[in-house]
């Protein structure tokens, strides 16, 4: 992820076969996590079109409608890199892409689904799904999005964060539960 | 540091770290008994531990391929990763939940309780819960468990709360915050916990115990121990009066030792520990070591796992908070009206985000599979742990094709579910749905089998040799001075986390072995 702009852009897209962009939404929680708004993956493998293919079959593959792009865009960085040192895993990616097509992207959410249901036992498919999983639930964009907090080594546990403010069903009994650590 | 002599013949040789070879490094090396580890992982510590959940799964796991079959939900989900287990100092206390229950009398004795059942390969124990029962006092005080010896329990977290309304709404009873081996309060040295809910990932408090900080160190503070990190064991060696004599090993720069000893003990996890006795074959022992009558490998239990979902229209946050701290204790019974036999516990559970749905929903996609994840912080999560039932068929074996990256077979997991295994992992699935239910869940989703963490019975303690490879004190039936000190001596899985049950048998190992070397019988 870079800021575009300037002369290490310039270097950058010589040697660079497609490129993603985009802007995080203003409002959204990752505005205040990314250092730019504008975001641009620079790809070494695939062309911008395939890209885009790619795109669209993991929105179709993990639709999250309102998570932003780039989180999606980080799983096609992340084959991106695999393809450029792993020849056999980029053939199987580049063949699978040139099946569904560039018209792919264009099609409606269920013809999307349709089309790849064909090909869901397929390697191709399930090296994308697996990426796609193993990547974007990773994602500083995803963990914002699910509202997901992560480590809290860094900021003294979950013991005065809210790990016991639920307060919809009984509390538990003290016999079944253990006094506060520190309070007494 | 301490050095021993590789040609030093009267150490005692422990092949891996985790809760049974590194108590038993420890209470030999406190008996002044010369011990060399060797682990084949390398150090973390809590300063080290990833806390980025992918990064923590490659530092902490043993990745060396395996390869299965069978007809195990495992072998379809996760085709490449059968068993999950560590690679680093600390063995597999380190990314362990610290569930730390005992086996009951009665589990003890599953063939005389269950009777014959058809297609398994059930025995009773060799000793008597009695004859444990002093030694489960002592690793309970060891491990610092909670609701044990006066020690309080861990607090209640939101996701437990769940667990625990549900539960008293279908009437249990045996409900609490569980028998952890977690400090409710700083103990020994070590923190208390915090409830980072980071338990898998190696916990930065040590309110865990692992024996990574507790049993390795006190071992290294003897000055009996000589600890070799990143010695991959390839064989063990016997003299021609049939007795181990030495442990033949890769270093950490790849070349070949030997280390000579009076007594080989191998800890190593039920599939390494079970592959490594295979790979030791020779011409008096052509099936490999200690394995004449081919129990070695066979009867592979695993315990029956997996996840059950409950969504709601409410946050959860089940994140926050230790990972395990709940538990339903009163289906760990034998009660044939059900349909099985053996029990289950229902214990809490949670998945950090990334690890969720490559773990605990690790198939489908589109809309319906994200529907799931999109409630993610309404989720609350519970996890089955129950008896599987041996069969001789389940087995560890060298792989005919696939070698590691010294050349040698990889272990192959096999696994056939027995229809008890089905009948009660269905029952405990409808029950946990039940609980979810009984307290407003909108959905119940239920997950898969993960890989199994409680690798078990490969080398089970038996009268005799015709159906295990140990006696009662883990000790080879054919090779006196060979033991085996990890889950692959438990003759059952039973329905308890087995940890706390290592413990006990390399508490009462550790006792034997040093009798018997002052008695001069080894």
């Amino acid at each position: 992820m870079d800021g575009p702009g300037g002369r290490d852009r310039r270097e950058l897209l010589k040697a660079c076969t497609g490129l993603l962009t985009g802007v995080v939404i203003l409002g959204s929680p990752l505005a205040t996590l990314a250092r730019n708004r504008v975001w641009a993956v620079y790809l070494g493998t695939f062309s911008t079109s395939q890209a885009n293919t790619l795109t669209s079959m993991l929105r179709t593959i993990l639709p999250h409608d309102r998570l932003d792009d780039l989180a999606y865009a980080q799983v096609i960085q992340a084959l991106d890199e695999r393809a450029r040192t792993d020849a056999e895993f980029a053939t199987k990616l580049m063949a699978g892409l040139e099946l569904l097509g560039d018209a792919f992207s264009n099609q409606s959410e269920p013809e999307r689904v349709n089309i790849l249901k064909k090909i869901e036992s397929s390697e191709f498919f399930r090296t994308v799904r697996q990426k796609g999983v193993e990547v974007l639930y990773s994602t500083a964009a995803a963990y914002s999005y699910f509202g997901y907090e992560g480590e809290a080594f860094s900021k003294g546990g979950y013991l005065h964060r809210g790990f016991n403010d639920l307060h919809w069903l009984p509390e538990v009994p003290a016999e079944d539960s253990g006094p506060l650590p520190g309070g007494g | 540091m301490t050095s021993i002599p590789l040609n030093d013949e009267r150490a005692v040789a422990i092949i891996g770290s985790g809760a049974g070879g590194g108590t038993l490094a420890h209470e030999l090396t406190r008996r002044g008994i010369s011990v060399v580890l060797l682990e084949a992982g390398k150090r973390q510590s809590t300063e080290t531990f990833s806390q980025v959940p992918g990064e923590a799964f490659q530092q902490l796991t043993w990745l060396d391929t395996r390869t299965q079959s069978g007809d195990w939900g495992v072998a379809r989900d996760f085709p490449n990763l059968p068993v999950w287990h560590c690679k680093t100092l600390g063995g597999t206390t380190v990314h362990w939940t610290a569930s730390a229950p005992r086996l009951q009398p009665w589990e003890l004795r599953a063939k005389t309780t269950y009777g014959n059942v058809m297609g398994s390969s059930l025995i009773d124990w060799p000793l008597a819960y009695e004859e444990l029962e002093k030694y489960y006092q002592l690793a309970e005080a060891r491990l610092r468990v909670t609701r044990r010896n006066g020690v309080p329990g861990l607090p209640a977290s939101n996701n437990f709360k769940v667990m625990y309304a549900g539960a008293k709404k279908l009437g249990y009873k045996q409900v609490h915050t569980g028998h952890l081996a977690i400090n409710s309060r700083a103990y020994d040295g070590r923190g208390f916990c915090i409830q980072q809910g980071f338990c898998v990932q190696g916990c930065k408090m040590g309110a865990k115990w692992s024996t990574l900080y507790t049993e390795i160190p006190k071992a290294q503070a003897t000055g009996k121990l000589d600890l070799r990190l990143e010695a991959t064991a390839c064989r063990i060696e016997h003299g021609k009066d049939g007795r181990a004599n030495a442990v033949v090993y890769r270093d950490r720069q790849g070349f070949e030792q030997r280390q000579y000893a009076r007594i080989v003990c191998v800890a190593g996890n039920a599939i390494e520990t079970a592959r490594l006795l295979l790979l030791s074959e020779s011409s008096q022992f052509p099936n490999g070591l200690g394995n004449s009558s081919g129990q070695v490998g066979r009867n592979y239990c695993h315990q029956i796992t997996g996840f059950v979902w409950g969504i709601f229209d409410k946050p959860i946050y089940s994140w926050r908070g230790a990972t395990l701290a709940g538990v339903v204790e009163d289906e760990a019974v034998n009660n044939l009206s059900r349909g099985f036999v053996g029990g289950y516990r229902m214990e809490l559970v949670t998945l950090d985000l990334p690890t969720f749905p490559l773990v605990g929903l690790p198939y489908g996609w589109g809309r319906d599979f994200t529907s799931v994840i999109e409630n993610y912080r309404n989720l609350s999560g519970m996890f089955i742990n129950g008896e599987d039932l041996p069969r001789s068929q389940n087995r560890i074996t060298l792989s005919p094709q696939v070698k590691d990256s010294l050349g040698l077979p990889v272990a192959h997991v096999h696994v056939e579910e027995h229809t008890n295994d089905q009948a009660l992992r269905t029952h405990a699935q409808g029950q946990m749905r039940r609980m979810f239910e009984a307290v407003g869940a909108n959905r119940v989703v239920e997950g898969p089998t993960p890989p199994a963490t409680h690798n078990l019975c490969t080398a089970r303690m038996s009268r005799g040799p015709e159906d295990g490879v140990t006696n009662q004190w883990g000790q080879s039936h054919e090779v006196k001075n060979l033991f085996i000190s990890d889950g692959s001596a438990l003759s059952t899985p039973g329905c308890a986390n087995p940890t706390l049950t290592i413990v006990a048998l390399a508490l009462r190992q550790a006792e034997f072995i040093a009798g018997e070397m002052k008695a001069g019988n080894i």
